[in-house]
């Protein structure tokens, strides 16, 4: 692969492995206590300011965070995000004309719920990371997932964004701030409404006292992740529920930047996941620096320069306390999960081949994101409901998406050709769930003989749920299906059932679903586009 | 209990497809695997009446499949294509002249006209010869090479109006992965593609039918169908880095069958930053193939073998294109790191 060794195969003399009495390849003088990278030896003090330096020029270079704005980290415990605290302290801790100028706050989901801990556990857990963020003297905010039963479906709306990153209107923000004599600007569209404050008193997020779940909701948990089929779905899910918690906590409490952890190690791994997950159209956004996605609130991802060695030397040279909190996928086996198993591939590639994360890593750079291809068409809005992204399934005939339909319907037979949408598979390992509602059982007793109108007495279907509309419930998971991306739709279809999805979710949908509906009804009385609708970024 | 076909619901299912899961009965799996490419090939507009389409066909499982639905669906849709086998001989005994075999006689089964054409007639070379002098090591880079400029030449001597070939799913996953993990954002827009762009003039548009097809499934057609074919393994050493996209792609779909149509779904929809630097496409300045170099890597490979310098086309070595083709003698410098490596 490397084309040194290509090229000058024979002329490189071996060189001899480097002792522990090698002075630091970088100041030539204190002694190396480390190597990065082959034949990069660093001392102690070197070593910090190269892992210093590189965080603040990735906030230099990318100029996203504005001065006096408030920047949301999000912190697992983990050795990536506990480092980027760390950074951010050290940022901070500086004199005057070298400190970062952004307000940080610490978000931390509790994620035990999910994966069956005790409450103990739990507690345990936070307690240690409170220890640590009280430490920081930064407002801190500890969320257990089960919030996700009480968020508003509005979280799933799309916003538009509201600031334009460019390089100019930075430069201003720059000034004023200098001008303010460092007090914070209030930055466009932070506090857009004082109903906020209000909610937050409403979601419980705890600043000082620690907390307890309320035991029905974290049994809704259980019961949604154990409707999952497989663990792929499972950490999928997660990973979408956790960036909707976050969004909430950053738009209750005023944050305009959401700072994430991961390193290039994590993000090479997620980008060929997400590529097997069929995330391709959203890979950009999945894993650049600055994710736009969600409008108001901007992802960003500061440690992506960093890989997981020299964030684990880092920490350990310099005492950055961590806490190990037990996951989903903790103590599976490699082939558990598409996560897990990408995981282990690249990083037993990575010790053959030691440019594997970095050549990943790089072809991320080289993405940007699918442009929605109903840019002309905002409403219904042309995003995914759970993610986010662009839609990516209105695409050409001859197409992997359509072509795997094809293959769903020719494999059914006749039941299914009659009707739009594919009818639940009679076979042994049915496609879709079929011990939610009514409509998938009958069919595939009764041989399906009689099945033209798919679901069309689904009224009974479902009846569980956090619903709060007393409307008879259609048959939920075809309906949210046509409003997932590709991959989200992968997900879904891991589930037994949709029913124990929190009700924000189906909320939402269902709200979509009108909000089309109700464009059919008037459809003749609009005239063109309205400019200012939704961007789709 | 027997299982009956989730098809037709009257027969019993004999197999379950490796891409939906469903359990179905020999007929139905016949009829929704070939239906299956003939929607490709109606939805990608691969084909038009009256075009003369060479089959690539080396005598293994995807190109006798191929040939086989390509027959049968000629014949049943009416697409009104005059078909022919094409070959390539690389000159590896023990490997391809056996595989040769079967292609000759699938040209009988099948009823079609067929031409090989041989490393040995276009470039002087065989592989065995080519092999002797590179080593085992990057000798696939000459075999790829030359099969792509071989099988084009082939089809021009023969007037063919377009080329298709019998990549799977599977292979088209592995690429897409492959050139992620090469960092090869070219190669990786382009990979996807279910047939060439045919501006360029003189360039013959190759296209892959089975593309959606899964490798599975085209063994379980090929076996229930009773098809000849040749199965054995290439017998110099198969390329190392490969292997580990194949091993990986086949974990996925162990774990998700859905994966190898979901990873071709990403490559499909990948969209590359303005900004970034692609290869132009332009012509060898030798012999007029597509290159996007002043000359074309068979040229350089060519070169490096009949100078006795074989790595000349390994690795990247623009720089000596202008002395190539000047015919220049290389520096000893230049000479020496151009050799093949002594163990």
């Amino acid at each position: 692969m490397c084309q040194v060794d290509e090229e000058y195969n024979g002329l490189l003399e071996s060189r001899s492995l480097p002792g522990a009495s090698k002075k630091c390849m970088k100041c030539k003088e204190g002694t190396a206590v480390l190597i990065i990278r082959a034949g990069d030896a660093f001392c102690r003090s070197c070593f910090k300011e190269y892992f210093i330096h590189k965080f603040r020029a990735m906030l230099g270079k990318n100029r996203v965070i504005f001065p006096g704005e408030k920047v949301l980290l999000a912190v697992s415990g983990g050795l990536a995000s506990s480092s980027m605290l760390a950074q951010v302290q050290e940022g901070l801790s500086r004199d005057a004309h070298k400190k970062l100028r952004f307000v940080p706050g610490i978000v931390y989901v509790d994620e035990g719920g999910a994966s069956g801990r005790s409450l103990e556990e739990r507690q345990q857990a936070a307690a240690q990371l409170e220890h640590i963020f009280q430490a920081t003297g930064f407002p801190y905010y500890i969320v257990p997932l089960e919030e996700i039963f009480t968020l508003p479906s509005s979280i799933l709306e799309a916003v538009s964004a509201i600031s334009d990153s460019s390089a100019s209107s930075y430069k201003a923000a720059v000034d004023q701030f200098i001008q303010n004599g460092g007090e914070a600007v209030d930055h466009k569209g932070k506090a857009q409404d004082s109903s906020l404050a209000d909610a937050v008193s409403q979601l419980q997020t705890h600043d000082r006292q620690p907390f307890i779940p309320p035991a029905d909701q974290t049994q809704a948990l259980a019961r949604l992740f154990a409707s999952v089929k497989t663990l792929t779905a499972k950490e999928d899910l997660l990973q979408t529920l956790r960036q909707h918690l976050i969004l909430r906590v950053a738009r209750l409490r005023g944050y305009s930047k959401v700072m994430l952890g991961e390193s290039c190690t994590r993000l090479a791994i997620k980008l060929l996941s997400s590529i097997s997950l069929g995330r391709g159209a959203a890979l950009a956004l999945d894993t650049g620096f600055a994710d736009p996605r969600f409008g108001d609130v901007v992802m960003v991802r500061p440690m992506r320069d960093y890989s997981s060695k020299e964030i684990a030397f880092y920490n350990r040279l310099f005492s950055v306390p961590s806490v190990f909190t037990p996951g989903l996928d903790t103590k599976t086996s490699d082939k558990a999960s598409i996560q897990r198993l990408t995981e282990s591939f690249v990083t037993k590639l990575q010790t053959d081949f030691p440019s594997t994360v970095s050549t990943i890593y790089r072809t991320s750079e080289k993405l940007q994101s699918a442009r929605s291809a109903q840019t002309n068409d905002a409403d219904p809005p042309s995003k995914c409901l759970l993610c986010l992204c662009a839609l990516d399934t209105a695409v050409e005939e001859a197409s992997a998406f359509n072509a795997t339909l094809q293959s769903e319907r020719l494999s059914q037979g006749k039941k299914a050709s009659g009707s739009g949408l594919p009818a639940p598979a009679p076979a042994p390992a049915p496609a879709l769930g079929s011990g939610s509602g009514g409509q998938c059982c009958s069919s595939s007793s009764a041989g399906g003989s009689g099945e033209g109108g798919c679901g069309g007495g689904g009224g009974g279907g479902g009846g569980g749920g956090g619903g709060c509309c007393s409307t008879p419930r259609p048959p939920v998971n075809s309906d949210l299906k046509t409003l997932l991306c590709y991959s989200c739709r992968l997900t879904i279809k891991d589930m037994a059932t949709v029913d124990t999805l929190p009700s924000y979710i189906t909320a939402a949908a269902e709200w979509r679903k009108r909000r089309v509906e109700m464009r059919k009804e008037i459809s003749e009385f609009l005239l063109g586009e309205d400019e200012d609708e939704e961007q789709p970024c | 209990m027997p299982v009956f076909c989730s098809s037709c619901d009257t027969k019993r299912a004999v197999l379950k497809r490796p891409k939906t899961g469903h359990s179905l009965c020999k007929e139905c799996f016949f009829g929704a695997f070939e239906e299956e490419v003939h929607q490709t090939i109606v939805s990608a507009r691969l084909f038009n009446r009256g075009e003369t389409v060479g089959i690539g066909a080396s005598g293994g499982k995807d190109s006798t499949v191929l040939a086989h639905v390509m027959k049968v669906l000629n014949e049943r849709y009416d697409y009104g294509l005059s078909l022919l086998l094409l070959s390539v001989d690389e000159g590896i005994t023990g490997y391809r002249d056996d595989s040769l075999e079967t292609v000759k006689r699938n040209q009988q089964q099948y009823d079609l006209p067929l031409k090989i054409v041989s490393y040995e007639e276009l470039y002087g070379w065989t592989m065995d010869a080519i092999v002797k002098q590179v080593g085992l090591k990057n000798n696939c880079t000459f075999c790829g090479v030359f099969r792509r400029q071989a099988l084009d030449r082939g089809a021009m001597m023969l007037k063919v109006d377009k080329i298709c070939t019998g990549h799977n799913a599977d292979d088209v996953a592995e690429t897409v992965l492959m050139n992620v993990l090469r960092g090869d954002i070219a190669r990786l827009r382009r990979c996807t593609a279910i047939s060439t762009a045919s501006e360029g003039d003189g360039v013959i548009p190759r296209c892959k039918p089975l593309k959606y097809a899964y490798e599975k499934e085209i063994v379980l057609y090929a076996y229930f169908k009773k098809l000849d074919y040749f199965s054995t393994e290439c017998i110099y050493s198969p390329n190392a880095y490969r292997g580990h996209a194949r091993t990986f792609l086949k974990d996925l779909e162990a774990v998700r069958p859905s994966a190898i149509m979901d990873v071709i779904h990403s490559g499909e929809n990948l969209s590359v930053r303005e900004g970034v630097r692609m290869p132009t496409q332009g012509t060898c300045a030798r012999c007029g193939y597509i290159s996007s170099q002043a000359l074309c890597k068979a040229c350089v490979l060519l070169e490096g073998l009949n100078r006795g310098l074989p790595r000349l086309g390994i690795g990247k070595h623009h720089r000596l294109h202008g002395k190539i083709l000047a015919e220049q003698p290389l520096t000893e410098l230049e000479e020496r790191k151009l050799r093949a490596v002594d163990f």
